[in-house]
């Protein structure tokens, strides 16, 4: 969202049309529906204000005074369908009454039908866009504010409630009344008068189009002020407690009021440019009235053909007809344009490309086969099998998922720019326990995240039992391996069912059991409601030792042939890390482990160990091989002893 | 026996719920008055130039009248001569100017307008953050972030735009009715009395919808917080739910939120279309009667000028328009207003919480020394809850002291450093910091002199010196350089491919959890504090580093008092006092080596962790 769109006509009607597009997928039926029953409100509309004017005077009125005929028996003559019938006033009256009555009722569908098409439309674009954050590659996270993103889903999916529920029946309105007024002058055939209003037309078209082109402007601006003020305000108050032990309340004030000036600054002149086309239009229609009578005068003494008084009297109140719509147009295009605005900002996230995954290879539940290899079932077995169907067609093999992972040669990078592992080696046979070691920043954290593929490797290959993980489909291969991060990040949910969350099948008793292995259950008894504790704000009345306690339960619960753990006891006390290893141990008991962590006792019987050095691997050993070496892992073991 | 705070807290609360109650009438618009301060006059500049547009818009209907007399008059004999021409000329003009003048009045109104909303919804989001900053720790535990969110954004927005609407329609509308009304009774006061029967009629269905569809939008606004705490949940915790392969389960979940808010808002505007069909059919009815009881009024004088006429009829139809035009724009404006309703109460909530730790009266501005003193505290977050976190501790700290701090997970330790720069309030007993009450203290100034590194780092999105500066704005480089020397940072940061001014991004999640926490401590090292708390905040350290830092506070910062809370018994063995908690209590007070024989936990501890018990990370 950091880009600077502009808003320009083509933009803005591929915008429309797409939003368009949505509300007819969502509800064709009531979508096409909206059309007629609009049509028929405004329709209505126009032939009420008929009625009176021609109707009711024409054939009714002048013709009963002219019979002479008393206020209980005025008659009239209406041609219905080519037939001229005689009326009478009440049920000429009735008959436009029960009209009215349509009108109405018609006027009411389309309200409830619009706004369920507008709503849903709504409700499906906030459900894409989050479905879209689910799939966008964590480089996207990276660099942006949180609350920006934030704002995508409230500040400007908003903006289409306006637009649905109001400003669209107005444009098929004026539209529509417009078209009625156009046809009844060309039907007279003035072509002065008519070159007259088209001039005026043209005029106010200009204007609109050069006032909207500034105002666009402003409201593209509002509405990324308005995200990066969201942002702001959504990274400082979640980190309020560190401002208040900082004393920083002031600067955060000064920060805040940069931002909410210039917001304040676009919403004013995008509004402001857009309140100024009501009266430019509307009064552009009074000039128009003066120079159509003007030239309508000079034409008559002009003796110009077609021209007669009724004519010119006629163009009056129909230029105006033509005119008028489109000031009451104008003054509802700010939300016109806000909504574009804010559909833009909307497209542009849904409109980003997802994590890419040409992965093929999937995880099923297998079963031994009479020669041991593994056979595909249904059924849950325990067992799983990679199976990889070849692309040069030499049919579908299966091998067990036995937790294998090399590395071969690889290079990464954040960025292009700057390489932060440089041709880094590594092999785990299933089952072993691999540790890293090094100093902060050596990349320790990066490996794992390339082994789960939430980064691409620059160069060189990872492979999963021998399967390139490029070729797994990147949902199996992170099932296969459960992480446990140094942050936490619980869910605002039950205490079970953040302990299912990687495994949502698991039974309370599986539940518990992994809560008992990572020593969680003790704490969590002792909550109000137990394990049916709803968790708030991401677990915020819990220690950090009880988090991570929950998410070793967590990870245990899933239960995966892989495990990678993160820093992920470091502030669980070494008395409870001691009862949480040995569950580990447990459950751990033939899967393969990646492990960072300080403490000596879960390093130190890892079966490797892998000491990183500014992205390089610079030692790889087991515990004793290593010291015996005396090198960098010497020195770290030493000065951790002291 | 609640503390000071409780009992604040619990004053407000109640306080607060009976202010929402009042609120919920007409009067938050008291409560948010006082915020469009400054921009009055722009509100009165836009009223009176739409009084002129309005009379304007009235007047000009009139010329044209004229102007299709004069045309009808010229019939046959039409010469630039003609008096009819001089007439049609003059008043083409006069049109013509009033046109100019009503376009330059509409403009300024529509600019003052603006800058009047606009300028109020600025004041309302400035009042609400300055608010926020002014909330204790108990106050932020109360909102939820997402809530705090959508009250700052699309709360105001909300009442901003309904500023606006009300600023064009409170003269606007009641004007264009009150004129078209009395034209109406001056053309015929017995046909204009269906409007006297029609709109009292109209205004209570309104008024009926309103109180119908509020409850509604409460709900949905409630939902909005939901759906921001959605978002943000997974914004921040994205890495698990890939990692777990719970896409889906999100998006269904987040699916609920949406559906939720999808239903209650079809349910109000279902409510709300009944606004528009009502109005067309009040207007309905009225042209209804006005046909047939004008016709037979007209037949019955046959169109006698004297009488009911034809052109009469045409006008009062033509007012009933412009009436009915007027009612729209209200009854828009009424949508704004209920929708905005909600929001306003949302906002006033806010802007009436009071902080729970208020400043004393003259305060004490200066921390004297680093002496630490807690006498007989007792402490519990929530006045309700039976338990406390923390039972009846006593103890006594010199200033310049290194204090360990070592006990099981939920052992209250942070609960315990967080009394001390009074983050909380005590329960009962007090906190002593330089032998004074820290309640006696300005807020500030205490919090100055007692540097917290919060167990839970974060840093914020802007660069390593911006965040560095946190600590001290004025700090210069060297400052800087040097507090990152001492918490080993400054090797790692000019490794960094622009050092100091390399980017941080939001929650620091750039740099790993050592660094992190190292920049932290270095951003608490530049306040110069007479106590320094540490709560766990080297557990990503690895261990040599971790003694390195310890070791350049023993000899840069000889004389803050420093408090260490940490997992790892190396890092607090050599402190000058350990206290070791278990379940709100301090178990073991002592040096390294009486703990070993007097405290079993400690004796444990020191055990499992023998040998060096830490490694590098």
């Amino acid at each position: 969202m950091n880009k600077r769109p502009k808003l320009d006509f083509k933009t803005t009607m591929s915008l429309f049309f797409r939003l368009l597009g949505r509300m007819f997928r969502g509800h064709p039926v009531m979508f096409l529906l909206c059309i007629p029953t609009i049509i028929v409100g405004v329709a209505v509309q126009s032939i009420g204000a008929l009625f009176i004017g021609q109707i009711l005077i024409n054939q009714f009125i002048e013709p009963s005074i002219a019979a002479g005929r008393s206020p209980d028996q005025i008659v009239g003559v209406v041609n219905l369908f080519g037939n001229a019938i005689e009326v009478s006033l009440l049920t000429a009256v009735l008959a436009m009454a029960s009209l009215y009555l349509l009108g109405v009722v018609c006027v009411f569908l389309y309200r409830v039908m619009a706004c369920i098409v507008g709503q849903s439309a709504q409700m499906g674009i906030r459900n894409e866009l989050f479905e879209k954050m689910e799939s966008l590659p964590l480089k996207y996270f990276d660099t942006r504010i949180h609350g920006d993103i934030m704002s995508v889903y409230t500040n400007d999916v908003d903006t289409l409630r306006e637009l649905t529920s109001r400003v669209l029946p107005t444009v098929v309105q004026m539209l529509f009344a417009m078209l009625i007024a156009l046809i009844t002058m060309i039907s007279t055939g003035s072509w002065p008068l008519l070159l007259v209003v088209l001039g005026f037309f043209v005029v106010i078209l200009t204007t609109i189009t050069i006032v909207t082109k500034q105002s666009s402007k402003y409201f593209i601006a509002q509405q990324r002020i308005l995200g990066q003020t969201n942002g702001y305000i959504e990274e400082m108050i979640s980190g309020q407690k560190v401002v208040k032990v900082f004393n920083h309340e002031e600067e955060n004030k000064e920060g805040f009021d940069k931002l909410n000036e210039s917001l304040c600054k676009n919403v004013t002149k995008s509004s402001q440019f857009s309140s100024i086309l009501g009266p430019i239009t509307n009064n552009l229609s009074n000039l128009m009235y003066v120079v159509l009578a003007s030239v309508g005068a000079a034409g008559i003494s002009a003796g110009i053909d077609g021209l007669s008084i009724g004519t010119i009297v006629s163009f009056l109140s129909l230029g105006r007809s033509f005119i008028m719509p489109i000031a009451q147009l104008a003054s509802q295009i700010n939300m016109i344009i806000v909504a574009m605005a804010g559909a833009q900002r909307i497209f542009a996230m849904i409109d980003e490309t997802p994590e890419t995954d040409q992965g093929y290879v999937s995880l099923v539940n297998a079963k031994k086969g009479p020669d041991g290899q593994p056979v595909e079932v249904e059924e849950k077995t325990g067992l799983w099998a990679w199976k990889h169907p070849h692309t040069d067609g030499s049919g579908t093999t299966y091998t067990w998922l036995a937790g294998k992972i090399t590395m071969d040669h690889v290079d990464f990078g954040y960025n292009k720019e700057k390489i932060v592992l440089h041709d880094v080696s590594l092999y785990a046979k299933p089952g072993q326990k691999v540790a890293f070691v090094g100093p902060t920043g050596a990349g320790k954290t990066t490996i794992t995240n390339l082994l789960n593929r939430f980064y691409d490797i620059e160069d060189g290959k990872i492979r999963f039992d021998d399967i390139n993980i490029n070729k797994i489909k990147k949902k199996d291969l992170r099932r296969a391996m459960g992480m446990v991060l140094q942050d936490t990040n619980l869910f605002t949910a039950t205490v079970r069912e953040n302990i299912r969350y990687g495994n949502p099948d698991a039974t309370d008793e599986e539940v518990e059991n992994a809560a008992k292995l990572a020593n969680a259950d003790g704490f969590i008894r002792m909550l109000p409601e137990g394990y049916d504790t709803v968790l708030r704000s991401a677990g915020a009345d819990l220690s950090q030792g009880q988090r991570q306690l929950l998410s070793i339960a967590r990870a245990a619960c899933a239960n995966p042939p892989v495990l990678i753990l993160d820093e992920a006891t470091s502030s669980i006390d070494s008395r409870t890390e001691k009862i949480v290893a040995k569950g580990m141990d447990a459950i751990m008991e033939g899967r393969t482990v990646f492990v960072i962590a300080h403490r000596l006792s879960t390093i130190q019987n890892s079966n490797v160990i892998i000491v990183l050095e500014n992205g390089h691997v610079s030692e790889k050993g087991n515990h004793e091989q290593l010291l015996a070496a005396k090198g960098k892992y010497y020195q770290l073991y030493t000065g951790g002893k002291q | 026996m609640a503390s000071e705070e409780q009992r604040i807290l619990e004053e407000v609360d109640k306080k607060n719920r009976a202010e929402i109650e009042r609120l919920k009438g007409v009067h938050v618009i008291k409560t948010l008055k006082q915020y469009a301060r400054g921009y009055w006059k722009h509100a009165v500049l836009a009223w009176v130039l739409c009084v002129v547009e309005v009379g304007c818009e009235i007047a000009i209907p009139f010329l044209a009248q004229f102007i299709i007399n004069y045309i009808n008059m010229m019939e046959g004999t039409v010469t630039f001569t003609d008096p009819m021409s001089t007439n049609l000329a003059l008043t083409s003009s006069i049109m013509a100017t009033l046109a100019v003048i009503s376009a330059t009045c509409g403009i300024v109104a529509g600019f003052a307008a603006a800058k009047a909303s606009a300028g109020f919804g600025k004041n309302l989001r400035q009042a609400m953050f300055y608010k926020i900053q002014t909330f204790s720790f108990a106050n932020i535990d109360k909102f939820s972030t997402a809530s705090l969110v959508t009250r700052l954004t699309t709360d105001v927005t909300n009442v901003q735009f309904a500023v606006q609407m009300i600023l064009r329609l409170v003269v606007r509308a009641p004007l264009m009715i009150i004129f078209a009304f009395s034209m109406a009774v001056s053309i015929s006061w017995q046909l204009s009395l269906v409007f006297v029967a029609v709109v009292p009629l109209l205004a209570f269905v309104l008024f009926f919808i309103a109180i119908k569809v509020h409850p509604t939008f409460v709900k949905v606004f409630n939902a909005y917080d939901d759906l921001n705490a959605s978002v943000e949940e997974n914004l921040n915790g994205i890495r698990v739910v890939k990692s777990f392969g719970r896409e889906s389960f999100e998006t269904e979940k987040f699916g609920h939120v949406s559906y939720f808010i999808y239903k209650n808002f079809v349910h109000a505007e279902k409510i709300l279309a009944f606004n528009d069909p009502s109005m067309h059919l009040a207007v309905y009815a009225c042209m209804i009667v006005i046909a047939f009881f004008g016709a037979r009024m007209i037949v019955s004088t046959g169109n006698a000028q004297t009488g009911f006429t034809e052109g009469n009829l045409t006008s009062l139809i033509s007012y009933i328009m412009q009436i009915m035009m007027s009612l729209m724009m209200i009854s828009m404006g009424f949508v704004m207003i209920i929708i905005s309703r909600n929001s306003a109460e949302r906002i006033s909530e806010v802007l009436i919480e009071e902080p729970s730790l208020k400043n004393k009266e003259n305060p004490i501005m200066e921390v004297p020394n680093g002496q630490v003193d807690f006498e007989s505290v007792g402490f519990r977050y929530n006045a309700k809850s039976e338990k406390e976190v923390l039972e009846n501790i006593n103890v006594h700290i010199p200033s310049g002291s290194v204090v360990g701090i070592i006990g099981g997970t939920g052992s209250s330790k942070s609960s315990f450093v967080n009394l001390i720069a009074r983050l909380y309030d005590v329960s009962r007993g007090a906190v002593k910091v330089g032998g004074n009450d820290v309640r006696d203290y300005d807020l500030h100034a205490l919090r100055d002199s007692v540097a917290v590194v919060l167990q839970k780092n974060v840093l914020f999105s802007g660069t390593v010196r911006s965040n560095l500066l946190w600590g001290n704005k004025d700090a210069t480089d060297e400052e800087i350089k040097h507090a990152a020397k001492l918490a080993c940072a400054d090797e790692f940061i000019e490794r960094m491919p622009k050092g100091y001014d390399s980017p941080i991004e939001q929650g620091g999640t750039n740099v790993s959890g050592g660094q992190r926490q190292r920049l932290c401590i270095a951003r608490a090292l530049l306040k110069s504090p007479k106590i320094l708390i540490l709560d766990d905040s080297t557990s990503a350290v690895d261990t040599h580093t971790d003694s390195l830092i310890r070791a350049s506070f023993k000899t840069e910062i000889p004389n803050v008092t420093k408090f260490i809370v940490s997992q790892r018994v190396l890092s607090i063995k050599d402190a000058d006092l350990i206290l070791v908690f278990d379940k709100g209590q301090i178990v073991g007070m002592g040096k390294n080596d009486d703990l070993i024989k007097t405290c079993p936990i400690y004796k444990e501890l020191h055990e499992t962790q023998l040998g060096g018990g830490d490694f590098d990370e």
